[in-house]
């Protein structure tokens, strides 16, 4: 098909909606991968996941437009920030170095190849002309009770297992998050020292990540200066 | 009447190679991880695209699905990143070699 011919087939407003979204999704996307900032690569995230919930929207998907803006942005970028800001990995990266010689043009040449594929793919025949087993998407009823008829009935099995499932993964973050050696008070004070809150230079405040690596060298060049001052009035107190 | 399929398809297969690339080329491992997201995101978006182009609910389950499986991923993930960061202060996925002979 031409591109004029799908074009009028939608309306103006459909269009300019998917024109909007679809920029805001590319640009989100790109600020993900090119962004130094871990900060600022989850805020582009962000970006990204409001355009894709506007899409959804767009496709007759309310419920998992509410649920993508909920879950992704609310509940899963929010827990990103929390390591982020936990970690204190706020250092910036050098984004355009290589590790291996060579690495960043085989993975565009990659990409390209994975871009064309789908592409293609996507422009040519995808459908096998099979019926709907799930039911289907129009109809009488709001987009929310035909999801949750389709998900308590045809599909109750998969949706009882993914139970199963979140609990396995409640329990696997709760076991890597223990402390090893907690019941031990020999082991605990070294790990607590070395281990959750690192004041390396390097990896900088937890919290001071805006700024970037400069703000977080002075905040540990500012505690060391502090200490420094501390042990010389303390050398003071000693030899007065 | 909404734009035709094979636009949103399109769109969904940049999504998807902005974050291949972006795990193939970034070396802080959350932003991997939020390249992970972004793919994962595209399939979502094609998903949905199906779903309306079928005419059948069953795409809009399997994204519900999807982000169940999301969200456990990631709270798996950001587990074992705080793991290993526990033992190396400002670590890239380079340094994430335990496991090399």
């Amino acid at each position: 098909m031409s591109a004029p011919a799908v074009l009028a087939a939608a309306t103006i407003p459909d269009a300019v909606t998917f024109a909007l979204a679809a920029v805001i999704c590319v640009v989100g996307a790109l600020g993900v991968v090119l962004m130094r900032n871990p900060v600022h690569s989850a805020l582009a995230l962000v970006m990204t996941l409001f355009g894709v919930a506007v899409l959804f929207v767009e496709q007759d998907a309310q419920f998992l437009a509410a649920v993508q803006v909920i879950v992704y942005t609310g509940a899963i970028v929010v827990l990103f920030l929390f390591v982020i800001m936990l970690l204190g990995v706020d250092r910036r990266e050098r984004v355009l170095a290589d590790t291996f010689r060579g690495q960043r043009v085989v993975a565009l040449v990659l990409g390209l190849m994975v871009l064309a594929e789908v592409v293609l793919l996507a422009r040519t025949r995808w459908t096998t002309g099979a019926h709907a087993v799930a039911g289907p998407l129009d109809g009488p009823g709001s987009n929310v009770a035909k999801l949750g008829r389709s998900i308590f009935t045809t599909y109750l099995i998969p949706f009882e297992v993914t139970s199963a499932l979140l609990v396995v993964a409640v329990v696997g973050a709760v076991v890597l998050a223990r402390r090893p050696g907690l019941g031990e008070p020999s082991g605990e004070a070294p790990d607590e020292a070395s281990g959750a809150f690192p004041v390396a230079p390097g990896a900088g405040a937890p919290g001071a990540g805006a700024p970037g690596s400069g703000a977080a060298d002075a905040a540990g060049a500012g505690t060391a200066e502090r200490t420094a001052g501390a042990g010389a009035g303390a050398g003071a107190e000693v030899t007065r | 009447m909404s734009v035709h399929a094979s636009w949103y398809l399109t769109l969904a297969a940049l999504l998807f190679t902005i974050g291949a690339v972006g795990l193939l080329v970034r070396r802080n491992v959350l932003v991997m991880f939020m390249c992970i997201e972004l793919m994962l995101n595209a399939a979502n978006l094609t998903f949905v695209t199906f779903a309306r182009a079928l005419n059948d609910i069953g795409g809009q389950v399997a994204v519900f699905f999807v982000l169940v499986v999301a969200a456990a991923e990631v709270v798996v993930g950001l587990g074992i990143i705080v793991a290993i960061f526990r033992r190396k202060v400002g670590a890239t996925a380079d340094d994430a070699h335990l496991l090399k002979g």
